[in-house]
């Protein structure tokens, strides 16, 4: 799977890095997620799709490669 | 540059006719959205498609729907598509000599980054469990309650005590809400005339508001007569006092930040509970999962943060057919292009959740209650991300929705575990009130709620009944 976020609507709430630490992290200047892990491991995915979808920004999705 | 190109949509109610009130004589749609908005805007998509047009008073307004539109339109930033502009009817109840030295923009960030911290969700949860466990206490065993007071009520304690603090919120009773709900009711369209204009309807709202300042008023010189009040008891009101604010800027404060928060969630519980009522089969699924869910003794304040499959998706297609806010405007700033046509500055510009919800190619059998649409793989919300917007799309969406539902879920824990409702008029006579720009329930809107019993899960071997508390 390919994670994609949109920095154009991300709100800076963090809330996908509690779910999935490795894969999203913050740009603390930017006030946006960064993806620290683009291709997260298959082991990933039910932590990564409760990130997708419990963004309050509806910014993050998954796209299957 | 013109909008000629933008078809206009058909007039039902002629601006001349006799019922206009003469202030809002000639004004072209305003006359008929202040009496069936959603027919209005329903229309303007059945006749012209992604983008149509109509005219209030000397404002030309382009309605969009759809995916493509909508996202133009949720990415435009401030500076392009102006928020507060485009709504004349809210000066007054904030408060006209009011001033805020930030942006819509800058308040959202300042909100989210202050009150509706990811961290603070845990403390506001326990909050709004115990407001609630405060307002069913006095139930007994059956009775009859009207959703629009009891939930208008609840929400002024949750949305006062989470965002301005508990002293503050432990001040108001039940006068507070209903003093409230006046100011919210004067939010006639009438505004986009005049916002002043000498009716009936803004006479009662500048009343209700002069109401609220009053007992701002006694509540800071209660504070202030209390003395030095300890740094942990401190509340945003006692920073407030200290920066120097009278009465009249701080209820201009907390009615403007209570705003967003209250009308919305009270309306949206309330339609959360009809829809379970109209569809007993969903209402039995929720009901099973909530007591499956608590069956181990496990806080509301903690579950109400965590998954609750079955009980979100009915909340989140009651958002979907009834979303609290059913137009979102801005005011064109710039020359925006918009899928081939140039929107010259000074048009106001609209997205309505009420028709882009219910867009029955996005929503198959849209006008059905279907909680099964938001279930793996159909996901229809994050599938249709610039559609399904009960709480707005892109950098504006609505900063305070996972409040919202956590809100939500903590709610429906806790009355639908310890009371079972049944409704109390004819499931089509509940009906929202589109007369005024904020919409609210119509009433009546009553429902008879009955105590649960159940076994005791405490109770071992001995199989006992007892009353929960």
């Amino acid at each position: 799977m390919r994670v994609v976020a949109d920095t154009g609507i991300c709100q800076g709430h963090q809330l996908c890095q509690g779910e999935a630490p490795t894969v999203f992290g913050f740009d603390e200047d930017a006030d946006v997620v960064v993806l620290l892990d683009e291709h997260p491991d298959e082991a990933l995915r039910a932590d990564v799709t409760t990130a997708v979808k419990y963004c309050p920004a509806f910014a993050l999705s998954i796209e299957e490669d | 540059m013109t909008l000629d190109a933008i078809r206009e949509v058909s007039t039902v109610l002629d601006d001349q006719d006799a019922i206009v009130p003469a202030i809002i004589k000639g004004t072209g749609h305003l006359p008929e959205m202040r009496v069936d908005p959603i027919a209005l805007f329903h229309r303007v998509r059945d006749e012209c498609g992604d983008l149509g047009r109509f005219r209030l008073a000397d404002k030309q307004v382009v309605l969009v729907t759809g995916a493509e539109a909508n996202e133009a339109f949720f990415r435009a930033p401030e500076s392009v598509l102006d928020q507060a502009a485009a709504y004349p009817f809210m000066t007054p109840i904030f408060g006209k000599g009011v001033v805020f030295d930030a942006s819509p923009e800058e308040r959202q960030q300042m909100l989210k980054n202050q009150a509706l911290r990811g961290d603070m969700m845990r403390g506001h949860a326990q909050t709004i469990e115990a407001e609630i466990r405060r307002m069913v206490a006095g139930w007994g065993d059956e009775g009859e309650i009207d959703l629009l007071d009891f939930f208008a009520e609840l929400t002024i304690y949750t949305t006062s005590s989470c965002l301005i603090g508990k002293p503050f919120r432990d001040q108001l009773d039940g006068s507070f809400a209903e003093i409230y709900h006046r100011l919210e009711h004067g939010t006639d369209a009438i505004a986009y005339v005049d916002p002043y204009a000498d009716i009936e309807n803004f006479k009662i709202r500048d009343e209700a508001r002069e109401e609220l300042v009053a007992k701002v008023q006694s509540i800071i010189a209660a504070r202030v007569a209390q003395g030095e009040i300890p740094k942990e008891d401190r509340d945003l009101l006692d920073v407030l006092i200290a920066v120097g604010y009278d009465a009249e800027m701080v209820t201009g404060i907390f009615i403007s930040m209570m705003f967003a928060g209250h009308h919305t969630s009270s309306g949206t519980a309330s339609w959360a509970m009809i829809e379970l009522l109209r569809n007993p089969a969903v209402m039995g699924d929720v009901v099973a999962e909530l007591d499956a869910l608590y069956a181990d003794g496990s806080e509301v304040s903690f579950q109400a943060l965590r998954s609750i499959p079955v009980l979100e998706a009915a909340l989140k297609e009651t958002l979907r057919l009834h979303p609290p806010l059913v137009i979102l405007m801005r005011l064109v700033q710039e020359d925006f292009d918009l899928m081939g046509h140039t929107i010259p500055a000074g048009t106001v510009l609209a997205a309505s959740p009420r028709v882009s919800n219910r867009i029955e190619e996005d929503f198959p059998k849209a006008e059905e209650f279907d909680p099964g649409r938001y279930v793996d793989p159909r996901q229809e919300d994050l599938q249709n991300r610039w559609t399904w917007i009960p709480f707005g799309a892109g950098k504006h969406r609505c900063v305070g929705n996972a409040f919202a539902m956590m809100q939500m879920k903590a709610i429906f824990s806790v009355i639908l575990r310890d009371f079972s409702f049944e409704p109390a008029q004819e499931l089509d006579t509940y009906r929202d009130d589109f007369t005024k720009m904020v919409i609210q329930l119509a009433q009546p809107a009553r429902v008879k709620y009955r105590r649960r019993f159940r076994v005791s899960r405490l109770a071992g071997a001995r199989t006992s009944t007892t009353e929960l508390s």
